[in-house]
């Protein structure tokens, strides 16, 4: 960490024991907003502090820091001593020890492949096979099954959404202990009052009685959290929890978690937003490469140590808070390569206009359900839209399918590897996959096949670069660019990109702007839709606000900042 | 490009090896084979009549007609689909071919002579057409093959029913009689044909672009649309080529056994089914091909044929074939699950 000034003619960060130093008045404080916000209006000088304190919160805080040292001095109910985890051969944990206790909020943090994930499910039961000491209450334990970690009051919301969508909200929330009477059947009415005082206690109002599958993505994620939140577990670990959340949906999240802390559950939080992991834990614990690295009370810590530890150089110059404004370029951008026409479907999009052109990245930012999804999809030919047209080069279009949308020169990168990608196949097979009909009319060409793929994984630096390992055995941000990488051999005229940097750390996000960055400069017309406010403001030259479906406002050419994306929004 | 060494998982530049690993990878592959191989020892020992050049001949010839069916079955459930009306459509594609051929005069069928090569001919176009309804349910209006083929069984049945109305054809075109019953130095032409078949199978699915988009179509069927793959051409195709298959199948089948008639080919769905899943191919799509077919042809082969040579119940032979499709399905999730979690 300490040499992390000069790494790759970044500019050299300021140390942060220097920074304290220069300041000492704050110094004592430690760094983090939270615990001097109320005395000390935040200062410009400090780019990544946070702006805007949540009152609720920052009352709440001192009590949660007392908790913390308390449980400091106790013997935590949940211990794990040396863990270590293999997958076919990689260590996924090496070494481990983390401790719980009572009425704490954990956070973790880490980059892809740090290892967060993996202790999670051991401890959830989800990896049976592990080695290492397991100490639940004080006692060795060994769960072989989820089943045993949930009688033991463990609960986990995993990253991937994991719900029954054709079964009612209700069921969902009772999802495996439905309440019966004495014959053994189900009591739907109790169920559905139950669930709907629940959810309604988090903040959701909806009908029990509907079917889940018919409910927005967001919400869908807020019950399967509501699920195992409202379950009785006293170990409550959240993957990932908000990335498919909005800012209000965030908030009641946040009162809740510490609603639920006050009464001594356990709340374990990984996340990649770290501004959040800082607002909302008791302590922090920092993996890097299946190692722990670091655990610290939150409130003696800031979000530039934790990346730094995260990544173990300099990280502040890649991360930006885009707090401040952004002055996006004036337009100098070419022909119009795609022109979108009053595209509507559905509940999903009304009236959808705008064009995308050479050479710029059009960013189209909106929370979750916005009709981004959608409408990348019809833009790829997946789905047909129910009014409106596109046209791509000046051609309308009806594309009958993605090989339609592919031949005239559309590409997409969806939001989900998993959706993407072939992950028991070699990497070389995922790269060519987009370009066989090029090079191949019947026969295929594996060494030409190997060749265009060796190039891709040189130029994007995918590690490792071996075009004939599987791609499941890629980290998450590698195999992002190999998702990437397929559509770069013979360029598509218009490239769409979801979320191209959701779940990656900062040094994979880095590549992958730049990458867009390249892509740009040799004349696509790349487009970028994400939930996240500060993907499309790294990327984008033009931003357009997506709310219910309807485009709200254009930034063009324009101040930009976070802010007035969320305001837009 | 600044730097990427952040991305990198820890292990990374090490490839996992080591002999376990690998065994487990290729559990799919290595436990047919070693049941074929014990299985085959077995029989030797036990019977004294099975291990002689002329039994190989005949387990060859008998695992034939199953063989060229099973060649389609592998591409359909490669791309993690099913065809439950194989053996139908090579019933009712033998059957039409013996109905364009002139019977002799005391088969009492209302049937249309034809020149043989038309009639083989218009009986391919048939089982093409099955093929291709089969095809249309799944990809345009989306029934799930299961359901589609289910129905498309019926329906082949129907068709066969009324081509033969109860009776018992028994000619069919000369060429398909020499490639069904006849032979060429000593070697059955319908084991050729297989051979030919199976030969031709693996090749598309290893070394042509059509054989890599079935497999990338089943790996991930999301994953091939959102390559710009065309999968419901891809699907519509191998649907069609497993109900030609079925059809060569049906009609040298006919030859072979010398006669046409309703319920010929029952157990044959059964047969391809277990061929192809015993042999290692996955029931989830993605994994396996013609290799694995072969293996588990031979496994099926080697049991039904080894059976008759020892002593044994022939009652309790059917439970036995049962037990052994059972531990075969149980490898194949197995193998699935292990492969999972090593690429997890």
């Amino acid at each position: 960490m300490a040499s992390a000034g000069v790494v790759r003619g970044l500019p050299s960060p300021l140390p942060l024991a220097g920074d304290a130093d220069a300041r000492p008045a704050r110094g004592g404080w430690g760094l983090s907003p939270r615990y001097n916000s109320r005395r000390e209006p935040p200062t410009p000088t400090l780019p990544r502090k946070r702006e805007r304190e949540p009152t609720a919160d920052a009352v709440a805080t001192p009590i949660s820091y007392a908790i913390a040292l308390m449980s400091q001095g106790r013997s935590p109910i949940l211990e794990l001593n040396q863990i270590t985890k293999a997958f076919g051969g990689v260590e996924a944990l090496r070494g481990v020890d983390f401790a719980l206790h009572a009425g704490e909020i954990h956070g973790l943090v880490g980059e892809n492949g740090a290892g967060k994930s993996t202790l999670m499910k051991i401890i959830a039961g989800v990896h049976p096979e592990f080695s290492g000491r397991f100490m639940l209450d004080g006692k060795e334990t060994r769960f072989r099954s989820t089943r045993d970690a949930h009688a033991a009051g463990i609960g986990m919301v995993h990253q991937e959404l994991s719900v029954a969508p054709d079964l009612t909200v209700a069921e969902n929330v009772f999802l495996g202990n439905q309440p019966t009477n004495r014959l053994g059947f189900v009591q739907w009415r109790r169920m559905a009052r139950e669930a709907g005082e629940q959810l309604s206690r988090f903040g959701i109002d909806v009908d029990p009685m509907t079917r889940l599958g018919d409910l927005p993505i967001g919400l869908q994620q807020l019950i399967e959290i509501a699920r195992v939140l409202f379950s009785g577990a006293r170990i409550i670990i959240l993957d990932e929890p908000t990335s498919a959340l909005s800012p209000p949906e965030v908030e009641r999240l946040f009162a809740t978690l510490h609603k639920l802390r006050n009464e001594g559950t356990s709340i374990v939080f990984i996340s990649h937003f770290i501004e959040d992991i800082l607002r909302v834990s008791d302590v922090v614990t920092v993996f890097r490469n299946g190692r722990k690295i670091a655990e610290t009370a939150s409130a003696d810590t800031t979000k530039g140590a934790l990346i730094e530890a995260m990544i173990g150089r300099g990280g502040e110059a890649l991360e930006h808070s885009y707090t401040d404004d952004l002055m996006l370029p004036q337009s100098g951008a070419g022909a119009a390569v795609l022109k979108v026409d009053r595209l509507s479907l559905r509940r999903s999009l009304q009236d959808v206009s705008f064009e995308a052109r050479a050479g710029e990245v059009l960013g189209i930012y909106g929370f979750m359900g916005c009709g981004q999804l959608e409408l990348s999809r019809i833009l790829f030919g997946k789905q047909r839209p129910d009014g409106g047209t596109l046209a791509v080069d000046g051609t309308a279009r009806t594309f009958r399918s993605t090989a339609a949308a592919r031949r005239a020169g559309v590409a997409l990168v969806p939001e989900s590897r998993r959706a993407m990608l072939f992950h028991q196949e070699p990497v070389y097979k995922n790269i060519s996959i987009s370009v066989l009909d090029r090079i191949s009319a019947l026969l295929l060409k594996p060494v030409r096949e190997r060749a265009i793929a060796q190039r891709q994984v040189e130029q994007l630096q995918i590690r490792p670069p071996v075009v004939g390992l599987d791609l499941g055995m890629l980290s998450g941000g590698n195999q992002q660019k190999v998702a990437l990488a397929k559509w770069l051999t013979y360029p598509p005229r218009l490239l769409v990109l979801c979320e191209p940097t959701r779940g990656m750390d900062v040094g994979a996000k880095n590549d992958v702007i730049n990458i867009v960055r390249d892509l740009r400069a040799k004349g696509l017309a790349i487009i970028v839709l994400s939930t996240e406010p500060e993907t499309v403001l790294s990327l984008a030259d033009r931003i357009l606000v997506l709310k219910r479906g309807a485009v709200v406002r254009e930034f063009a050419g324009e101040a930009v900042s976070k802010d007035r994306l969320l305001e837009a929004a | 490009m600044a730097s990427s060494d952040s991305a990198t998982a820890p292990a990374d530049h090490k490839r996992p090896r080591g002999l376990a690993p690998f065994l487990r990878s290729q559990m799919r592959n290595i436990a047919p084979f070693l049941t074929l191989i014990f299985l085959s020892a077995f029989f030797a020992i036990a019977s004294p009549s099975f291990a002689t050049i002329d039994n190989v001949g005949n387990i060859l010839t008998q695992v034939s007609v199953t063989g060229i069916i099973a060649v389609g079955l592998t591409f359909v459930i490669l791309c993690a689909e099913i065809d439950l009306s194989i053996a139908s459509i090579a019933n009712v594609t033998g059957i039409a071919v013996a109905y364009f051929t002139l019977q002799e005069s005391y088969v009492n069928i209302a049937n249309v002579p034809m020149p043989g090569i038309v009639a083989i001919l218009l009986a391919l176009a048939l089982c093409a057409l099955l093929g291709l309804v089969n095809a249309l349910g799944l990809t345009m209006i989306g029934i799930p093959s299961f359901i589609m083929t289910l129905a498309m069984m019926q329906i082949a049945a129907g068709v066969s029913a009324l081509l033969v109305r109860g009776q018992i054809a028994y000619k069919v075109p000369d060429l398909i009689t020499t490639l069904g019953s006849g032979s060429i130095g000593g070697i059955p032409w319908i084991v050729i044909v297989a051979a030919v078949m199976l030969l031709g199978g693996h090749l598309v699915l290893t070394y042509t672009r059509f054989g890599r988009y079935v497999y990338m179509v089943g790996g991930n069927r999301e994953a091939a649309e959102f390559a710009g793959l065309n999968v419901k051409l891809i699907l519509g195709s191998v649907m069609v080529i497993s109900a030609v298959c079925s059809g060569i199948g049906g009609m040298l089948g006919v030859a072979h056994f010398g006669s046409a008639q309703q319920n010929e080919f029952d157990t044959y769905l059964l047969d391809s089914i277990a061929a192809v899943v015993v042999g290692g191919t996955s029931l989830f799509g993605g994994r396996g091909g013609i290799g694995n077919t072969i293996v588990g042809l031979f496994v099926l082969g080697v049991l039904n044929n080894g059976l008759d040579h020892v002593n044994i119940d022939s009652f309790l032979k059917i439970l036995i074939r049962g037990l052994i499709l059972l531990a075969a399905l149980i490898i194949n999730v197995y193998a699935q699950r292990l492969r999972e979690q090593a690429a997890d």
